[in-house]
């Protein structure tokens, strides 16, 4: 299927992702911060389809969008934060992690500018019809042991967070 | 332009509008499913005050039109016409938003739900993990309508919501893995996640996949009846919204039209997981046994069905208008009445235009089987007493979830060694 | 219009992942902290998906990999915090300073 207006769904979907962004940062109530952090995720679930991904994106509102956010807001309602929202919101050492982060950035920037021959841009013609198939194909053929390792590790995890949790161990 | 729009008609395409590029016959589409939906939720409206009614011996709203017809017109009324109460203290953003998102997750399921082989917005290749995603978005409206109504028993009817939609979202997806790995049961041994395709696998298989590998199909099947009534919050595991137990859960501080957006998302979600489970289990849009019975004869005899329900319809209202008391009150009703009935028998009289009547075929199986849904959720709501609240969490993780992984490495182990 | 390239794919990432360490560094509140280290984990999704379509599926499957455990960590992380919150009854990362001379 030829895709349609190209530029703008891209420059729309990343605009919301990096607003969802800014606002993840900045806002003082915890549930704001998660709304905003929702909508970059469906944003990102939304550019993936662009990169003709559409497994990683329904994976992703799935599992991220549908999944951990939900644990998110149950986390911030039994926690609740209301004394938390009349404090500062930054900590003392701001500055000096806004300057780290903006010099990160200006080397990402820079290594882009150089390297920008290095990108070939033919496409690989990865036919969108059997991108399931194939990535299941790949996680049950070259990526097995990962595979696995992985249920063992959701499997921890499950067993961590209930023993943290709970109020007598 | 005009040859944009009839471009879609002329040559007979075989492909949704989507599919096919075209945005105009997709937004005709996404119309006309919009306004089928509200249609249905209307009558659902009725139809469920009405079945309740007479399942509990009494009759119900006969007062606002002939036998209450309607009664959801002006219910609907009151509800625009209510005063919009936010409660102090009330996050008004996330208020507002909350049952926003819940339509918003509902609706967008249809988008890929198939009336027929060409009858969907679109088919995409994902369109089974794309409906189960954004379903599993609805459960963020009802958190974040819980949470910002700043007070207790939305709040905990929020919560024990989104915990029962949670668990039995899992047991959703493990039979529908199931459903999918039968179809994966042709000559290439590819399977497919794309809803037509799922149909038309049924079909070539010449089967239902509730009656396939029997009873693994209808054990996943029915798997995913009960997870259905539970993910929609409908009895019996409507706990977090019953009146007598949580004064009606999160949308407790709803009132007005906000409140009326919250039902309509409630009757959506339903129409919208009946039509999955007709999708993925009864054969979609497919007439009822197209291989046993078929031929020319079989396939006209099957095509009067639409007008046959419609001359039925219109029969029985004819039988309540002749049976209405004779003073003047009545005989204004009484004349409403027989005039909905001759609508009625206009569109019976119009479906059996043969044009019509092929074209129609598909729809109105789809909407048959789904209409048998709905009629299943009301009378569970007459029937079943509530389950409280552990017990239904029981339900979901103890009973549900080992069924339903039980059926799919059945399901598996038979298509191994069938195929 | 300049065609989208893979390039564009790679700055927005960039951004995200900025935008991630300023919120990992900068904020006091715990849950914000590990809601931009998820932006972070994000950033890096959207680079091995953009860079998979130039060079074969191996990208999106690492991607997918990459989910699973930003959700194993999360469960884990809100765990901690939930514990922590018992204790001391604040999510003020200030405050975590039981072990300070």
């Amino acid at each position: 299927m030829t895709p349609v207006a190209t530029p703008f769904f891209f420059y729309m979907l990343s605009g919301l992702m990096i607003i969802g962004g800014l606002l993840v940062i900045t806002r003082k109530n915890a549930v704001h911060s998660a709304l905003a952090l929702i909508l970059t995720l469906l944003a990102q679930a939304g550019l993936y389809l662009m990169l003709y991904a559409p497994f990683v994106a329904g994976v992703q509102i799935i599992l991220y969008a549908g999944g951990i956010m939900v644990l998110f807001l149950f986390v911030i309602m039994l926690v609740n934060l209301e004394r938390m929202q009349k404090e500062k919101q930054f900590n003392k050492q701001w500055l000096v992690g806004l300057v780290a982060a903006l010099s990160l950035g200006a080397m990402f920037v820079a290594v882009y500018v150089r390297g920008r021959a290095l990108f070939p841009e033919r496409a690989v013609s990865l036919p969108e019809a059997q991108n399931t198939q194939s990535i299941g194909l790949m996680l049950y053929g070259n990526y097995m042991f990962a595979f696995e390792i992985a249920s063992l590790l959701l499997l921890v995890a499950i067993i961590g967070a209930v023993v943290m949790a709970k109020k007598r161990i | 332009m005009l040859n944009y729009i009839t471009s879609y008609l002329d040559k007979n395409v075989q492909v949704t509008p989507g599919q096919a590029g075209n945005i105009f016959w997709a937004l005709v589409y996404i119309l006309c499913v919009f306004g089928g939906v509200s249609l249905v939720v209307v009558c659902m409206n009725w139809l469920e005050r009405k079945i309740l009614a007479h399942m509990q011996v009494r009759i119900g709203p006969m007062r606002v039109g002939p036998h209450g017809l309607l009664q959801p017109i002006a219910d609907a009324l009151k509800l625009i016409l209510k005063e919009d109460i936010i409660p102090e203290g009330a996050d008004t953003v996330v208020f507002w938003f909350a049952p926003l998102i819940i339509l918003l997750a509902v609706f967008s399921v249809y988008c890929v739900i198939p009336f027929g082989p060409t009858h969907a917005i679109t088919d995409m290749n994902i369109g089974l993990l794309f409906m189960l995603g954004v379903s599993s978005l609805g459960v963020l409206g009802i958190v974040m309508a819980g949470w910002a109504s700043n007070s207790h028993y939305p709040l905990i009817g929020a919560l024990r919501s989104s915990a029962q939609m949670v668990s039995y979202e899992i047991a959703m997806g493990l039979a529908v893995v199931s459903a999918v790995l039968m179809t994966s049961l042709n000559a290439q041994g590819t399977g497919t996640l794309s809803m037509i395709g799922i149909v038309q696998a049924q079909q070539s298989q010449h089967i239902w996949f509730a009656f396939k590998f029997f009873p693994l199909g209808l054990i996943a099947f029915v798997v995913f009846a009960i997870a259905m009534v539970a993910e929609t919050n409908r009895a019996p595991f409507d706990l977090p919204e019953a009146e007598s137990e949580l004064t009606a859960g999160f949308h407790t501080e709803y009132s007005g039209l906000r409140w009326s957006l919250f039902m309509l998302g409630e009757y959506a979600g339903m129409i919208a997981v009946s039509s999955i489970a007709t999708t993925l289990w009864l054969g979609g849009w497919m007439r009822p046994f197209p291989n046993l019975l078929r031929g020319a004869a079989w396939d006209m005899a099957f095509s009067l069905f639409p007008a046959l329900t419609f001359f039925g319809l219109a029969g029985l209202t004819f039988y309540g208008a002749a049976r209405m008391a004779k003073t003047s009150f009545f005989r204004v009703q009484a004349m409403g009445l027989a005039g909905f009935g001759a609508v009625l028998g206009v569109i019976g009289l119009i479906l059996l235009l043969p044009p019509v009547r092929t074209g129609i075929q598909d729809i109105y199986w789809f909407v048959a089987k789904i209409a048998v849904f709905l009629y299943l959720f009301i009378w569970y709501r007459a029937t079943f007493p509530r389950y409280r609240f552990d017990q239904l969490m029981k339900v979901g993780w103890k009973v549900l979830l080992p069924v339903g992984l039980g059926v799919l490495i059945l399901t598996a182990a038979a298509g191994v060694v069938t195929g | 219009m300049v065609p989208i390239t893979t390039l564009h794919y790679l700055v927005v990432a960039a951004a995200l992942f900025v935008l991630g360490v300023i919120g990992v560094l900068t904020r006091r509140n715990v849950v914000i902290v590990l809601m931009s280290i998820e932006l972070i984990l994000n950033a890096v999704n959207l680079n091995l998906v953009a860079f998979s379509r130039l060079w074969g599926l191996h990208g999106q499957v690492f991607a997918i990999f990459v989910i699973t455990d930003a959700a194993a960590e999360a469960a884990v992380g809100l765990g901690i915090l939930i514990a922590f919150f018992r204790n001391k009854e604040t999510v003020n990362v200030d405050e975590v300073d039981l072990l300070k001379w």
